[in-house]
C-alpha cells in the first residue's frame, strides 16, 4: 500500500485534499512520522478514519441544513408528481398523453433528486429530513388539485419557481463547498420544468398573460398559495438598474424582471410551503 | 463588487508588461527568476481575488484577439462573452424573422433577446474597465430564413448557456458574482425549454439530464470549443481557474 501515491493520485483531482485532511500541512508531517511508529496492519485503519473525515464529516452545518431544505422540497415535489400522475385529470386525447408523459419525466428527476441529496446528506455526516404528511389544498387555497388540473399545474408552477428560488437562496452557503455543483444541477432543471408547465398552463388556456419566465411578481393565478413570487419583480442587479440598462429602452421592467430570478429568504419560503405542511 | 475590479487594474497593469508578447519565453523566465521578490511584494498585496492576469485592454489592436483574463474577472468575462453571442444572436433572429413565424413566437424571441441583452450589459458594467471588447460573430451556418435552422442553433446556444454557467459558477469566490451567475442560469434554462418544446414538445430536458436528475455542467474550454464556428474574434481562456 503506497499512501504517498495514493494521496498524489487523489492530489490530481482535488487539489485541497491536504487541507482537507488537515487545516495545516504541517500536521500532515506529522501524521507521517506517527506512521513510522505504528504497526503496518494499522495503516489501513488510520487512512480509512483520515479519509472519512476528509470527505465524510466536513460538511457544516449550514452546508447540512441548505441540503435538508433542498431535500424537504423534493420530498414534496416528489410526492405530489408521483400521486399526480397516477390521479391528476389529465382529460383524454393527445394533449392529455403528452400532459401525463411530462409529469412522468419531471416526477423522475425530483425522485433523482430526492436519492442524490438523502445519499449526500447521509455521507456528509448529517441526518436527511423524511417525507412530510402534506396538505396538497395549500390550507384550502387550491380544491382538489388531483381533480382540478387547472389546480394541479399552478401547484406545480409555483412549486417549481419556489424550489429554484430556494436553492438561489441557500447557494452562497454552498460556495466553496463540492454541493454547490450538484445543487445548480438540479436548479438548472427545475427551471426548465418550470417553463414546461407553464407552457402546458399556457396551451390549456389557463391563463391569458403569462409567459414561460416569471415576468415581474407573476400573480397571475400560478401563484403557489400567497407570497411565491414576491420580490421577483426586482430590477436592480449588482448595483444596476436593469430597467431601460445602458440606452436599451426596450428592456421595460416586466423584461428586466424576467431577466433575473430572484432567490427566495428561508423565512419566506417557510411561509410559502408551510401552508402545504412541508417543514422547512 | 466595482471596486474589486478597478483594484484589479493595478495588477493588471503590471502584469501586462511582463506577459507582453515581445518578451520571449526564456527571456520571461529569467526576468521573472530576477524578480522573483517584487512578485512575491506584488503576491503579498494581492488578496485572493485581485489576481487578474489579464491585459489591461483586452482587445489586442489590429489582432482580432481576446483575453478574458482570470480570477472572477476572467470567469464573468467569460460568461459576458456568452451574452455577447446570443444577444447578437437573437438580434439577429428578431431583426430577419423566417417568413410565417407566429406573433407568440416572435414576442417570446423579443423576450429572449431582451433577457440576453439585460445581462450582457449588467456583466459590462460589473466587469468595469475589466471587461474584453465586443466580439466579432459569424451566423453565416444559421439560415435566418428556415425555422428549423434558427431553432436548432438556439437550442444548442441556451443548453451550453446552461452548462457554462453552472461550470463557472463554483469557481467564483465572489458570492455577490454567484447570486448573479444563479439569477441568470436559471433563465437560460427557461430559455432552453421553451425552444425545445417549440421545436418539440416533452423535448424540455431530454439529453441533457442524468438520472440523479442533474445537467452536467461543461468547463469553459469545452463551452469555447462549442461556440467556436460563431465566433471569429479569437478568445484565450488560458488563465481561467480550474479549480
Amino acid at each position: 500500500m503506497n499512501f504517498l501515491n495514493i494521496l498524489n493520485e487523489i492530489e490530481k483531482v482535488d487539489g485541497e485534499i491536504y487541507e482537507r485532511i488537515s487545516p495545516r500541512r504541517a500536521a500532515m508531517k506529522d501524521f507521517f512520522s506517527f506512521g513510522k511508529k505504528v504497526a503496518a496492519a494499522s495503516v489501513p485503519l488510520a487512512v480509512g478514519t483520515m479519509f472519512k473525515k476528509a470527505y465524510g464529516q466536513t460538511a457544516s452545518p449550514a452546508i447540512i441544513n441548505a441540503l435538508n431544505i433542498g431535500l424537504a422540497i423534493e420530498h414534496f415535489s416528489a410526492a405530489f408528481y408521483t400521486r399526480g400522475f397516477s390521479e391528476a385529470a389529465f382529460g383524454s386525447g393527445s394533449t392529455a398523453a403528452a400532459d401525463k408523459a411530462a409529469i412522468g419525466i419531471i416526477r423522475d428527476h425530483e425522485l433523482g433528486h430526492v436519492k442524490f441529496l438523502q445519499d449526500t446528506i447521509k455521507a456528509a455526516g448529517g441526518t436527511p429530513v423524511g417525507v412530510g404528511s402534506y396538505d396538497y389544498t395549500g390550507n384550502k387555497e387550491f380544491s382538489e388539485p388531483f381533480k382540478n388540473f387547472r389546480s394541479f399545474l399552478q401547484i406545480a408552477q409555483g412549486l417549481e419557481d419556489t424550489g429554484l428560488r430556494a436553492t438561489k437562496g441557500v447557494a452562497g452557503d454552498l460556495l466553496g463547498s463540492p454541493y454547490l455543483s450538484a445543487a445548480l444541477g438540479m436548479h438548472a432543471v427545475e427551471a426548465r420544468h418550470s417553463t414546461k408547465i407553464r407552457l402546458m398552463r399556457i396551451s390549456r388556456g389557463q391563463s391569458g398573460t403569462l409567459q414561460p419566465w416569471i415576468s415581474l411578481n407573476d400573480e397571475t393565478d400560478g401563484r403557489l398559495g400567497q407570497g411565491a413570487y414576491a420580490g421577483e419583480e426586482n430590477v436592480q442587479q449588482a448595483g444596476n438598474t436593469i430597467t431601460g440598462i445602458n440606452g436599451n429602452s426596450a428592456v421595460d421592467s416586466a423584461r428586466a424582471s424576467e431577466a433575473f430570478d430572484e432567490p427566495i429568504t428561508v423565512a419566506a419560503l417557510r411561509t410559502v410551503l408551510g401552508q402545504f405542511k412541508v417543514n422547512i | 463588487m466595482k471596486n474589486i475590479i478597478q483594484e484589479d487594474q493595478d495588477t493588471a497593469q503590471q502584469t501586462e508588461r511582463i506577459s507582453s508578447s515581445t518578451l520571449p519565453r526564456r527571456s520571461f523566465l529569467q526576468f521573472a527568476g530576477a524578480s522573483a521578490v517584487g512578485v512575491a511584494l506584488m503576491a503579498a498585496g494581492c488578496s485572493k481575488d485581485k489576481d487578474y492576469v489579464g491585459p489591461t485592454d483586452p482587445i489586442v489592436p489590429g489582432e482580432d484577439k481576446v483575453n478574458l483574463g482570470s480570477g472572477d474577472t476572467g470567469l464573468l468575462n467569460f460568461a459576458y462573452a456568452l451574452e455577447q453571442l446570443e444577444a447578437a444572436f437573437y438580434t439577429k433572429v428578431v431583426e430577419s424573422p423566417w417568413s410565417g413565424i407566429n406573433a407568440t413566437e416572435k414576442e417570446y424571441l423579443i423576450d429572449i433577446q431582451l433577457h440576453e441583452i439585460a445581462h450582457r450589459e449588467l456583466l459590462r458594467n460589473v466587469l468595469g474597465d475589466g471587461k474584453i471588447g465586443n466580439l466579432a460573430f459569424d451566423f453565416s451556418k444559421v439560415n435566418f430564413a428556415d425555422r428549423s435552422s434558427v431553432l436548432e442553433a438556439a437550442k444548442e446556444m441556451e443548453d451550453i448557456g446552461v452548462a457554462a454557467y453552472n461550470g463557472v459558477a463554483p469557481l467564483l469566490k465572489s458570492k455577490d458574482f454567484l447570486t448573479v451567475a444563479a439569477k441568470i442560469v436559471s433563465v437560460e434554462a427557461r430559455h432552453a425549454a421553451y425552444i425545445r418544446e417549440t421545436i418539440k414538445p416533452n423535448d424540455f430536458t431530454a439529453g441533457v439530464v442524468g438520472s440523479n436528475g442533474q445537467e452536467q455542467p461543461l468547463k469553459p474550454a469545452d463551452v469555447l470549443s462549442r461556440v467556436k464556428k460563431y465566433i471569429t474574434t479569437e478568445i484565450n481562456a488560458s488563465n481561467l481557474p480550474t479549480a
